[in-house]
């Protein structure tokens, strides 16, 4: 094969998915060069499975994607059919927003906005090897069709693509997810160069025809009356929403699916790769909690051009034929057409513990690696990976400090703290659990945490941090207004009574009054008839911050003890074998992994308290000689 | 600069005049003023490095002793951080109240040679000294804090577990419904929230009440001494409490179902088991039979076999020696004066000049030293650190209840359930971070 040389450009992303896209839109914005390859263009920003974005932590990642301008929540404000907040009866750290993707406009939004980006092309083709040795790092990126750029740093994002292998009973076959071709040579010339790799493995359900399922079967799910923003740039956001549906598996289903466990590629011992226990197959469902009567079905819109339903809760790995049978014994599924089989899908991916808290992979410099490629799961955990690791690959360019969210500034610094200072024997979801510091994370303020951040490095555009200066001016002049408004008891026992709350005897300013449960900002607004017209994301900010000032602080206070070793940074070329009094297992985890801070150096397994004391008292001492 | 104060008592174990505990950090003054009042009951003026005279009170009022305080502001001390002292009475009760009352009032314990790291962060340590300061911590690495887990009471550490279940059930319930919201499963209820968290409270109300004292730890080195009768078993016991009989063990509450002796060798506590025949004269030679010191070996940690170094060896001798095989134990070969004719290995003594004695107590303390039981001092402040985990347990879920009374959001009373988890977690050394999330995994079937 001859070798074309095509051109040069500063960063190659490898895979046009959730976290690609983030990737080159964000390292084209800061000014960099960029190429953006996909094996095919139809593949970009697919939804391979479930046609929603965001969730509980997962609507988290989002907002904070969005907050430092990405592009994630643009793109669902523009593209959902249903919006759901969900966990509204609980605390505000975990409200978290969920929209149903028109899977086809969700596509063809974000690749007309790559295509629309100055600095970045996106353009067909499947690299089959990166030109990168352990010295020089990455010099370059060859095609299948002998094309060959130039680059110093690639981000590769490849999905379920690397060495795809779908399996369906027991046929199994290399592929790429929804029958595209997979990325089989890059995955041999990966492991040729020497990164080591590992086995994960994912699912879908089927996709059946609208028109074949009888819904008067099935509880309606419909959206929010009134839906919510994901993006801090949309205000409104009103449109016809569709519905989804809920049915139940029953002992029928049941029986059907337990008489051909022998026939499903997971138990038949053709899949070897990890999967997620919270995605699970419906036969490993079945096999894990034998005695749970039913389970549930989501029946889920694709899309508003198509009749495709997405049928959520039931990935399997079982035969068409199988397939076919149980999904007949669902109410509402008795006429079922199957369009797409639930299929099984192993890739190749890398352990996280080889990555720099940068995303660079630590044996080959310039090598920046997103999503599925680092052993996470999900649409937004990936954009959120693309584009932290889109942002540092510019900044290590440019020979800049990386860009790092530590723990207590976003669920952003949680997902890549998990995976690369603790690791991942599955892949890894985002849950608002894992977050310690959840009452100051939370989606209402993701602006005001972290698009300062984003103003800094040149990815927030003008309009973007004109609005949320904005609303930060607006938000605080609103709480002082309402510390200063006092409201008589009289007045306020209209509304505390009405509300349920036991009558109040002294006036207290509106902001001590919103303290109590059966307030709200909202239906406090006939006491406060002065106040000012403000939008919805400005509104929930000051409710929350208002309501919940005394946990809110109590948690900051954690915040600062958390920082004080989170801020004492480890030097690069530090000599942990070097140094006596460590123990051995301290010594080996710390070489491999190179923590950043004393912090982060804490949360590896293996590291204990007396070894952070000798690790600070070895700093102290070295700083001084 | 660390950000938290530590305190530690500074004095040594034991019978003392003078006890002092230390505390180092930036809350030092603070918490002193919190704790230490003059005689009048007010709080005296603190100038730095003036001796102040007057009494160490509870919140409540209750005066735990009459006591010196002294403050020095930083950078002048020698941690280089406002450190505070107070000197009160000798001995260990004194010094182990204050030191409570302190992490009461905000303190941590301190680790091991955390005195010294932080002089030697704030620069006040040479850097010569380093390698020093790293011994001093690498100290408590290892073993000793196995040990502190190895040694919870077997009762203790049930309790501690059960209520840490029934914590994880909890914040199982919370977690799924926090991040499982459209999943088809049981809805965790206010009522029944609080009605799980005021049995934990219970549970650990009960737990606080027998830490306070002092139970937590099994106390001390089971020995039994055996030998055939006659051989100076009871001259040896004497010698051992005759030497300690004035610092046996002050912890109260020891247990003493089958423990009739306790005493101090070079700090370390030991119970003698089953010294019946100690206490009979040495011409009743029938009580001690083979059977009866079969039951002493089973329950002892360590052995310490008597033979009469100066006749050969009896039958019993001989059943004894096999039955000691492949136990701690430690031989002696008594009635050295008399000249030895034994060829056995063992520690030549003499119960009579009290020759070897010191041997015996170095074969003690190397036995203890290979990690199976912890020193005195270690025990209690041990003791006081658990009884703070308790505690601080205790006050995070009676603010959980508080909270469900209220009807605050769940997901906000959970940071104070996981806190009480954690807390228990470190008394009986359980620390994994992705439990929580595990046991969610296990127990639902979640997911699309």
């Amino acid at each position: 094969m001859e070798i074309k040389k095509l051109g040069t450009y500063d960063i190659v992303v490898i895979g046009a998915g959730h976290a690609g896209c983030e990737a080159a839109l964000a390292a084209a914005r800061m000014g960099k060069k960029t190429l953006i390859l996909s094996i095919n263009l139809e593949a970009v920003a697919n939804m391979f499975c479930n046609p929603a974005i965001g969730g509980t932590g997962k609507g988290h990642l989002v907002r904070e994607i969005d907050a430092l301008g990405g592009e994630m929540g643009l793109c669902i404000d523009k593209t959902f059919i249903q919006s759901r907040m969900l966990n509204v009866s609980k605390g505000p750290a975990v409200h978290s927003l969920r929209a149903q993707a028109d899977k086809r406009r969700y596509h063809e939004e974000m690749k007309r906005t790559l295509e629309k980006q100055e600095n970045l092309l996106l353009r067909q083709g499947e690299v089959i090897d990166i030109d990168m040795d352990r010295e020089d790092g990455v010099k370059g990126v060859l095609l299948k069709t002998g094309a060959y750029y130039s680059c110093k740093a690639v981000v590769i994002a490849t999905g379920t693509f690397l060495g795809g292998k779908i399996f369906i009973g027991d046929t199994g076959f290399d592929s790429g997810p929804n029958g595209l071709s997979p990325s089989t040579e890059l995955a041999e010339a990966l492991k040729k160069r020497g990164l080591p790799m590992r086995r994960f493995k994912t699912g879908t359900p089927a996709r059946a025809l609208s028109s074949s399922l009888d819904y008067s079967k099935m509880e309606i799910q419909l959206g929010d009356e009134k839906p919510v923003p994901f993006s801090f740039m949309d205000e409104n956001v009103d449109r016809e929403q569709v519905p989804c549906w809920l049915t139940y598996t029953n002992e029928e289903t049941h029986r059907i699916i337990r008489e051909n466990f022998s026939r499903s590629s997971l138990f038949g011992g053709l899949i070897e790769g990890v999967g997620p226990r919270y995605c699970p197959s419906i036969e490993s469902k079945l096999e894990r909690f034998p005695d749970k009567e039913r389970h549930q079905l989501f029946v889920e819109p694709e899309g508003l051009s198509t009749e495709e339903m997405y049928l959520q809760g039931m990935s399997s790995s079982l035969p068409e034929d199988v397939q076919e049978a149980f999904y007949r014994t669902i109410p509402g599924l008795e006429n079922i057409q199957i369009v797409r089989s639930a299929y099984a899908i192993e890739y190749d991916c890398i352990d996280p513990l080889d990555l720099n808290m940068n995303l660079m992979h630590k044996a080959f410099p310039g090598l920046f690696c997103a999503g599925q490629f680092n052993g996470s799961s999900g649409y937004e955990e990936a954009a959120a990976q693309g584009l932290m690791a889109g942002i540092n690959a510019v900044l290590w360019l440019d020979g800049k400090e990386p860009f790092i969210i530590d723990r207590s500034e976003g669920y952003i610094g949680v997902l890549l703290d998990d995976l690369i200072t603790k690791g991942t024997n599955e892949p890894y979801r985002m849950m608002t659990s894992r977050a310690e510091y959840r009452l100051v994370l939370r989606q209402d303020n993701a602006d005001i945490r972290l698009t300062q951040r984003g103003r800094d490095l040149g990815l927030v555009s003008d309009e973007r941090y004109e609005k949320y200066l904005s609303d930060k001016k607006a938000m605080e002049d609103e709480i002082a207004r309402l510390e200063a408004l006092k409201i008589k008891p009289s007045v306020a026992n209209t509304v505390i009574v009405r509300e349920g709350g036991s009558p109040v005897e002294n006036g207290a300013s509106l902001a001590e009054l919103l303290k109590r449960p059966e307030l709200t900002y909202d239906n406090t607004e006939e006491i406060d008839p002065e106040r000012p017209k403000l939008s919805y994301h400005v509104r929930t900010k000051v409710e929350v911050s208002i309501k919940y000032k005394g946990y809110i602080d109590k948690q900051l206070a954690q915040i600062e003890k958390f920082k004080h070793l989170e801020n004492k940074a480890l030097p690069e070329d530090l000599d942990y074998m070097a140094m006596e009094g460590l123990r051995n297992e301290a010594k080996e985890k710390l070489s491999a992994q190179r923590p950043l801070s004393v912090g982060q150096a804490s949360r590896i397994s293996g590291v204990s308290p007396a070894d952070i004391n000798v690790l600070l008292v070895w700093l102290e001492k070295l700083r001084r000689s | 600069m660390e950000n938290t104060t530590i305190a530690a008592i500074s004095t040594a174990y034991g019978e003392a005049g003078i006890g002092i505990v230390r505390m180092s950090g930036p809350d030092s003054l603070d918490i002193l003023k919190k704790v230490f009042f003059s005689k009048n009951g007010k709080s005296p003026a603190f100038e730095a490095r003036h001796m102040y005279y007057g009494t160490v009170r509870k919140a409540d009022g209750e005066v735990i002793d009459e006591a010196l305080a002294v403050y020095m502001n930083a950078p002048y001390t020698y941690t280089g951080e406002d450190v505070a002292e107070i000197q009160c009475h000798g001995g260990n009760i004194s010094v182990k109240n204050i030191l409570s009352l302190l992490l009461e009032s905000g303190a941590v314990l301190a680790d091991r040679g955390e005195f010294t790291k932080r002089a030697f962060l704030s620069g006040k340590i040479d850097l010569s000294q380093a390698e020093a300061v790293i011994d001093l911590i690498k100290a408590r690495t290892g073993r000793s804090y196995e040990t502190a887990v190895d040694q919870l009471e077997g009762s203790v550490s049930r309790r501690v577990k059960e209520i840490r279940e029934r914590l994880l059930d909890l914040l199982v319930s919370i977690t799924v419904n926090m991040d499982y919201p459209d999943e088809d499963i049981e809805i965790l209820t206010y009522e029944r929230f609080g009605e799980a968290l005021s049995l934990i409270d219970d549970e650990l109300s009960k737990l606080n009440a027998s830490s306070s004292e002092g139970r937590i730890l099994r106390e001390g080195l089971k020995v039994a001494i055996v030998g055939k009768p006659n051989v100076g078993k009871s001259s040896l016991m004497n010698i051992f409490l005759k030497e300690n009989r004035s610092i046996v063990t002050d912890i109260p509450g020891t247990t003493r179902d089958t423990i009739e002796e306790s005493a101090s060798v070079r700090g370390i506590p030991i119970s003698f088991i089953d010294t019946a025949g100690i206490h009979e004269s040495e011409d009743v030679v029938e009580s001690m039979g083979i059977e009866r010191s079969k039951e002493a070996f089973n329950k002892a940690d360590l052995l310490i076999l008597v033979l009469d170094g100066s006749s050969e060896l009896t039958d019993e001798d001989r059943e004894l020696l096999e039955m000691s095989e492949g136990r701690p134990c430690i031989t002696l070969l008594n009635k050295a004066d008399k000249g030895l004719v034994l060829k056995e290995e063992g520690i030549e003594v003499s119960m009579l000049t009290e020759q070897g004695i010191d041997k015996i107590e170095d074969a003690i303390e190397g036995f203890v030293d290979s990690g199976r039981v912890r020193r005195e001092s270690d025990v209690m402040i041990t003791n006081i650190r658990h009884a703070d985990l308790v505690r601080k347990a205790l006050s995070e879920i009676g603010e959980a209840m508080e909270m469900v009374k209220a009807r605050e959001a769940m997901d906000f009373i959970e940071v104070n359930v996981k806190a009480a988890f954690d807390y228990l977690g470190e008394i009986i050394g359980e620390t994994a971070s992705d439990e929580v999330i595990d046991e969610v995994f296990s127990r639902f079937c979640l997911g699309k």
